[in-house]
Order: C-alpha cells, then structure tokens, then sequence
C-alpha cells in the first residue's frame, strides 16, 4: 500500500506494506543509506534516526507508525556536515570503520537536544543502546562534550 | 540531498571504463576537498597515472591507490602517507581511492617496486591486496615508499629536461617543482614524467628522515563517515538491483531437504526463489570433506528473491522449508570441549605432535616434588561485524561486476569468476568501506553464494544476511584448551614447562598445507620456542581436534587465546612462589629480551606498587603477535556484590616505529574493546549442531557504560624492527583482567569468558 513519509524535510510517497520496518523504507525504498542495518532487534543503535526530535530504532519501528512524523535520517542532520556533533566528530577523527557511526551522531543528537551540556553519565547512559564493534566509545564521549562546547559557543 | 537516477545504458557504458569503477545513486561529500568519496572506488578521470600507485591531476590534486581495506584500522590514510612521504606532494590535496584488484589480477608490478618490497606476497600490480596479520604498513611500506620516491624523481627529471639543467638541481616541496627562478607544479609536469625511464630508481628514506610520517595528521576517510555518505557493501546500489534473504541450514553439513514456494510466490514483489548448493545453483557445494568446499563451498539453502529486502526477507521466512542436520544434529558446545578435554588429560594420547622440545621437561616434572599444574579453556567465538554480510553482484555472459567490503579482493575475484564461469579478467571487484572485518570478511564464502545467485537471475541482486543468518554462518575463532604443568626450585622458579595444547585447527580446515610435522603455528604461537620467558627444560605438545564447526582467522588468531592461558599460569606461578607478579615476570626474561621495556613501561604508568584496597587489583598481560610486543595493567575493581569492572587499561606497544601515532592510540583502544569483550562475555554454544547466540541479545557487547580508560604509551625500541598494530594490543587484555581479579579477589580465573565466574 501506499504510505507517504516526511524524511529530512522531504515528503515521499512509497508502496510498502504498513508494518514493513522504517530502516528498510529509507534504505530501499528511498535511497538513503546512511541510516544502517545491525541487528534488526533494536539492541545496536546502527538504524537510529529521529521521529519527531526523539531518537527511535528504525529496525523495528514500523513504516505506517512514522506516517505523519518527522523523520531525520543522518542525512538530514545538516546540509554540509556542519552539525556541531559532526564537527567534533571531525575535529576528533572519532569514526574507526565508521559503521554505526550515523547511528551513534544520531543517539548524541538526540541526546544534545534534551541535553545541552551533558555529563559523563548522561552520556553513558544515552549511548549505551549503540555498539561500537572498533570501540570508538572513549573517542565518541570526548567528542560529545566537545559538541556541547562548540554549541555553546 | 537528491539521488541520481542513472539509467541501465550509462550504467553499462560506465562500467565498462577502464577503471572498472563506478557508482551510482550516492550520497555525495558535501566537502569538496574530501579526500575519500563517498563510493571508495570513485576515480579521478581527468589526472595523468604516473605509475600504478598515483595519478596527478592538472590542479596538483594527487590520488593515491590503496592495495589494502580500509575496516577501521585507517589504510586509507596510512597507505597514502607512505607515498606522499616520498612524493612531496601538497598532503592537503591528496585524495584516496581503491587500487583496482582487475589490474592487479591482469598485469604485474615495475619490477623496481617488486624489488623494493622485502615481504611482498605477489608480483601483480599491487602486490599485497590481502588486509590481515595487521601487516599493512610492514609489509606494503617499502614499495609504496618506492612508489612516491621515484615518481618524484621522474617529475624532477621532467623538469630539469625542460629547464634545461640536471636533475639534482631540481627541488620537490609540497607538490612544487623548482630550481633557481624556474618553478612549476607536479601537475604540469605529470604527463611527461610517465613516460621517463631512470637509469636507477631512488633509494628510499630512513627513518630519521621522516617528515610526514610519524605525525597524526587527520583521517581522510572521516568527512564520509560522519554524513552518512561512506558506501559499505550494503548500501551499494546498481540501477534495475533486486534483493534476495537467504538461509542455509543452520547446521554446517546440513540440508535443505525441501521448500514451498508456492506458499509464498504470490506475495508482493516476490520475484523468484533458487535452491542453493546441494542440489541447486552454484558451481562449488559445500562439502565438509574437501578443503575448498568446506571454505567457500555453498551450503544447501534457499535464496527468496524480491524487489525489496523486506519482501525477499518477509517470503523466505515465511515460506514452509525442511531440513536436516548432516548428522551432526547430537554436537554441543560441551560435547566438543569435553572431546578436547580428554585428549587433554591424556598426555601419551597418539594425536600429539611436539611443538617445542628444550631439555627434559617431562623428566624434571615427573621427579620434582614441586609441580604446579591447570587446566585453562576458551570458547569459540564469533567475529560479530557491525555490518552483516552482504554482497551486491551483476552477473552478465561477458563480465561480472561484483560490490563487496572484503578483506581480500583477489579472492574475492576468484570465487566470483569462478562461479560466474568467467575468466579473472571479465571480473570486476569494486570494494566498498568494510563495517569491520576482524578476519571474516577475507574468506570470500558470501561472494561465491551471491555470484550464484546473481547469475542463475541474470539482474544485479544485492544479497543480505540477516544478523541471525550472518551468526548462523559464523567462520569461528577456534576453541582451544590447555594444560600446564611446571616444576620449580626452591625460590618457586619453574625449571620446567610442560604445556599441551589441543585445539580446532585453521589450518587444518583451510590450509592443510601449512600445517608443519602436524602443528598448527598459528595455535601455539607464543608459547612453542616463541615462549617470551627462560626456561631450562621446556616442552609443547600440540593435537588437533576439530570439529564439523568451520573456523577462520578471528582477530590476533592463535595469540587471541594463547597468551589469556600463558600468562594466566605465569600469574599462578608467582602467587604460587610468593612473588611480586612483575618481577616474577621480569626474573623469568632473559636481560636482552624485548618484553623487558613493554612491561617496565606499562607497569610503571599504572603506578604497578599502589596499595590497593579491598576489592581491587592490578593485572599483567603481555603477548608478541605480528612482530609486535604488548604489555597491558588492568586495574579492576571487584564489588562486594560480585559486579566487576575494568578501570583503566595502561597499554604499552613495541611496534619499532610509528607512522601515525593517534592511528597506533586508536588501534589499542580498539583491540582492548574487542578483547575484552571477548574475555567478559564471548562464548559461542553450539545446540544440536547449531549455533545458538546469533543476535546481540545474547552474543553481548562491551558497551560505552563498560569503557574502561586506556592509556596507551609507546616503548618503541626502532632500529629494524616494524611491527603490526591491528591486532597486538588484543591478547594481553584477557589475562591482563583475570590476573587482576586474581589480585582484587583471590579468584582464578581459567576458562573465558569472565561472565560464567562467580567473583564473590
């Protein structure tokens, strides 16, 4: 059936069935690749994206459960890698293999927006659904505080 | 952001180019001086090839071919720097893209590159495309070092013949060529310096000449990896691409007896359906009895086709299938093991081959009255990539194209042409960024099933195994069981070492050549003559004892496990004969051994003679692997509750010299994460042949909560020695931990993982 979904300011229509998982909507369905498939459970953070601002597991979301939201994949995060996570991703040459790298930007992102100026705590226990199989994790909670710093101008 | 929509004619044609590159419908860099596109193939069209490794385009924007993968451990910046160091390029305008494994496959290297290549492993183009034995630096720098110097002197020497001077009075800085008032740029002078021919090729530098080598400069592969625009394997594309799920019997060995595809052919988008292996497609079945059957040969299984994953996922699972399990339906994990394990309580068993034989250890032993014995155990393991497998292939009567993130392109093109019945040469492997690799993805087993695929449909197909199928189709990390026995003196220093070791063999599953008088190197490496410590009598006996389990190389291979044991026992020694562990350690290297400084360093930096309280410890871990030495301390601290954690890891390397030292950093905290989840919770169990923790739910992962902080500290001792980083820092970090939970406990810990211990 058709479902019509709101991605990084876009509006696509697509031919699914309704319970089809949203991951697999943007990744074949409309081309957007950065968001990556790791478990299919929700139990890696590869496929996060935001619904509405709040970070959602896009592997096991359901396509017409997203019908009416706004979606951002890491695509949609800024126009020119210029999000201030993406920034002090850069900066810190964070990324090893880089695979669940959009999903981890796109937890921090989440966590940013709730969370200015997050502690090391908070940040743990933000990113602690997304693994890192290279271990970027130290390299990901600087990175995160370093993102605040550059937000906060 | 738009996707380009490029139709089947200019996909074709493009294809056809000489690169062999091309791709489509991607997300592009939004930086333009990205030094990595997004599809890691993408070639400059317009640049002028000075040799094989380096192509300089008209603005002095320089590429540089990469022979090796890029899976994290940061090719895509180290390989260039070994050119651009001799070059003298302008680094900010260095770019890096794949070398073509087709060349490679069809034409050999300048025979000056080969000869500057002490290690090289092939004569074609690019010598060394195989990424493993973290040897890409040590093996491939002194030909892409070769690669820049005399592409530099053939730009001076073009140069000096239009200024009219001789070439030693021609400078080359930052991608300027210059010599009194005359000064040009390397792209204006590319196109003639191809064509020059020296009468002798340069020498390279030495170390102490290094400029750029040696400084961390940036990644060139982050600006792709932070918007999402890095091409995997999965997320290639190919105009008119249709999706296929397989499953194949989830018991190595096992059938797929029958299928209904009738029950599902009539859901949406569900193209076609192929039985797999035995009885179905592909030129090469599995077959647990012949070596290159049972690597790459297909297993028995069903591949559901449709025009999205989901559809081609939703039809295969649904659809009613039968299989059987070979025969091997009644293993388990335990039935395995305890097969090793009385092997390993027979020392006359007739399996055993020596090792390593120094003296007369099982003399000394059996007549000491000081004799300490264990028995240590660990599990199989999975790789667990981040990113499943997956391989994307577009099968034609005259070539196949094929999109993959492999560690090993040229058997990647092997396994394809093979099965595509295509010569090498009319076979195209466009690698992709590897969402890791850790060793599985240099066994091109998923290439040879998608190849088969692709051409029994005749339209590109990309094939993706789910989480569970990638687990089910797991290429183990060995089990390996060991037992010590030592005799000490008075003062508890051993006289005698006496260790057998019985193990599943890679090897002996994939390269029964390699094996040696019946020993597996890679099994008992770092404790046959390669033991670090001094010991009079010493002897290793080693048995095979596989099982219908495929293995492969896991990351660190044999050390992975070898030196949690070793070291592990050495521990037990110490406490043992009342000794500090360190000097115990330090009491058993010879004065001129290479361990020595490693462990001075990491034991200092941990602050080795603290006090420590209750419930904490500090543990030592050191292993050599791939010509590179490693010390690790642990500090954990142990709740009255049971609940472990690793504090800080003070890791030490020996790796003679370092080309990038944040990239060496990185790698530790790399293998530390990898090896310590592996201590903490790997372990694979096998029910009724199968393997039974195929998900993150049950195969856990080490997670940022868990970190610990790791203090890396370079004790290099330079000279000759060039060792690998990829996978040193691995071993030492399971013994590392459990000799500090010794310390903070009292509890031995000698079977992996740390999870099944109760350390209250």
């Amino acid at each position: 059936m058709a479902l019509t979904l709101n991605v990084n300011g876009t509006s696509h229509t697509v031919d699914v069935e309704p319970e089809t998982p949203l991951l697999w909507v943007l990744r074949d369905n409309i081309g957007l690749t950065g968001t990556k498939y790791g478990c299919g459970i929700a139990k890696c953070g590869a496929c996060t994206v935001h619904v509405d601002g709040k970070k959602a597991f896009s592997c096991t979301m359901k396509a017409s459960a997203a019908v009416g939201t706004e979606i951002t994949t890491i695509e949609g995060l800024s126009e020119d890698s210029s999000h201030p996570l993406q920034l002090a991703w850069i900066e810190g040459d964070v990324p090893q293999c880089g695979y669940c790298q959009s999903g981890q930007i796109m937890a921090a992102a989440a966590l940013l927006s709730q969370r200015p100026d997050p502690s090391d705590l908070d940040i743990d226990s933000a990113m602690s659904d997304n693994i890192c199989r290279c271990g970027t994790y130290a390299q990901i909670r600087k990175a995160i505080h370093r993102a605040a710093e550059i937000a906060g101008g | 952001m738009t996707t380009m929509e490029v139709d089947r004619r200019t996909f074709i044609v493009t294809s056809a180019s000489a690169a062999g590159g091309l791709m489509l419908g991607f997300y592009m860099p939004t930086g333009a001086d990205a030094g990595v596109m997004g599809a890691p193939w993408t070639a400059t069209e317009d640049g002028q090839e000075v040799n094989a490794w380096l192509v300089i385009d008209p603005d002095n924007s320089v590429t540089i071919r990469v022979g090796q993968s890029e899976m994290g451990e940061g090719v895509f910046t180290g390989m260039p720097m070994l050119v651009a160091e001799e070059l003298q390029c302008d680094w900010s305008k260095v770019r890096a893209v794949y070398a073509d494994v087709n060349r490679h496959v069809q034409n050999f290297a300048e025979p000056y590159m080969v000869a500057a290549g002490a290690a090289k492993e092939t004569d074609n183009l690019y010598q060394r495309m195989g990424t493993g034995g973290s040897g890409a630096v040590r093996r491939s720098r002194l030909y892409l070092m070769q690669a820049g110097a005399s592409a530099r002197e053939r730009l001076k020497q073009a140069a000096a013949d239009a200024w009219g001077v001789d070439r030693s009075a021609v400078t080359a800085e930052n991608g300027m060529l210059s010599a009194g008032d005359q000064s040009g740029t390397f792209g204006e002078f590319a196109a003639t310096a191809a064509g020059i021919q020296l009468e002798a090729e340069p020498a390279i530098k030495t170390p102490d000449q290094f400029t750029l080598l040696g400084t961390s400069v940036a990644r060139l592969d982050t600006p792709v990896k932070v918007n999402g625009s890095a091409v995997y394997g999965i997320d290639a594309q190919v105009p008119d691409m249709v999706y296929a799920a397989v499953e194949v019997a989830r018991v190595p060995g096992g059938s797929l007896v029958s299928y209904d595809f009738d029950a599902v052919k009539d859901r949406p988008g569900v193209i076609a359906a192929y039985r797999l292996g035995e009885g179905g497609i592909g030129v090469l079945h599995y077959n647990l009895d012949e070596v290159a059957n049972r690597v790459t040969g297909i297993q028995s299984g069903v591949a559901v086709i449709a025009d999205t994953y989901y559809r081609a996922l939703t039809a295969l699972q649904l659809m009613p299938k039968e299989w059987n399990d070979g025969g091997h339906g009644d293993i388990t994990d335990t039935s395995i093991i305890n097969g090793a394990l009385e092997v390993l309580a027979n020392p006359d068993d007739p399996s055993y081959n020596p090792a390593d034989s120094v003296g007369d250890a099982r003399g000394v032993i059996a007549a000491s009255s000081n004799v300490m014995e264990a028995t240590y155990t660990t599990p199989y393991l999975d790789h667990a990539c981040m990113e499943p497998m997956n391989c994307t292939v577009h099968v034609t009567a005259d070539r196949a194209d094929v999109w993959v993130g492999t560690q090993n392109p040229p058997r990647a093109i092997a396994a394809a042409a093979e099965e595509a019945g295509l010569p090498e040469e009319q076979v195209y492997v466009h690698n992709c960024f590897l969402g890791t690799g850790f060793g599985r993805r240099s066994r091109p087993d998923e290439v040879r099933q998608a190849t088969a695929i692709g051409k029994a449909l005749g339209q590109p197909v990309k094939v993706i195994w789910t989480r569970e199928e990638t687990a089910r189709q797991a290429k183990m990390r060995p089990y390996s069981v060991y037992h010590f026995a030592a005799a000490t003196d008075a003062n508890g220093k051993p006289e005698a070492y006496w260790n057998r070791v019985v193990s599943h063999s890679i090897f002996n599953h994939q390269i029964p050549q390699f094996l040696r008088d019946g020993i597996d190197s890679q099994a008992v490496e770092g404790l046959d003559e390669r033991l670090p410590y001094d010991i009079a009598n010493k002897q290793v006996d080693y048995a095979i004892r596989d099982s219908h389990l495929p293995v492969h190389w896991w990351r660190a291979v044999g050390a992975s496990q070898n030196a949690f044991a070793l070291e592990g026992f050495i521990d037990e020694l110490a406490h043992a004969a009342g000794a500090d562990p360190l000097q115990f350690r330090l009491d058993l290297l010879h004065e001129d051994s290479e361990f020595r400084r490693p462990l001075e360093v990491a034991s200092e930096q941990a602050g080795w003679t603290t006090d420590l309280g209750r419930g904490e410890g500090l543990g030592i871990g050191m292993a050599e692997a791939f010509g590179t030495i490693v010390a690790h301390v642990a500090y954990v601290t142990v709740s009255r509750r049971g609940q472990l954690r690793v504090e800080t890891v003070d890791a030490a390397i020996d790796c003679g010299h370092v080309i990038h030292p944040r990239m060496v950093e990185m790698q530790m905290e790399s293998n530390i994460v990898y090896g310590l989840t592996a201590a903490l919770y790997g372990e694979i169990h096998i029910d009724k042949g199968a393997v039974v923790e195929d998900n993150f739910d049950q195969y856990l992962m080490l997670r940022m909560n868990e970190m610990p902080e790791v203090r890396t500290h370079f004790a290099l001792s330079g000279g000759g020695k060039w060792g690998g980083v990829g996978e040193p820092g691995l071993p030492p970090i399971a013994p590392a931990v459990a000799n500090a939970i010794f310390a903070a406990t009292g509890k031995r810990i000698r079977s992996l993982p740390i999870r099944n211990h109760d350390l209250v």
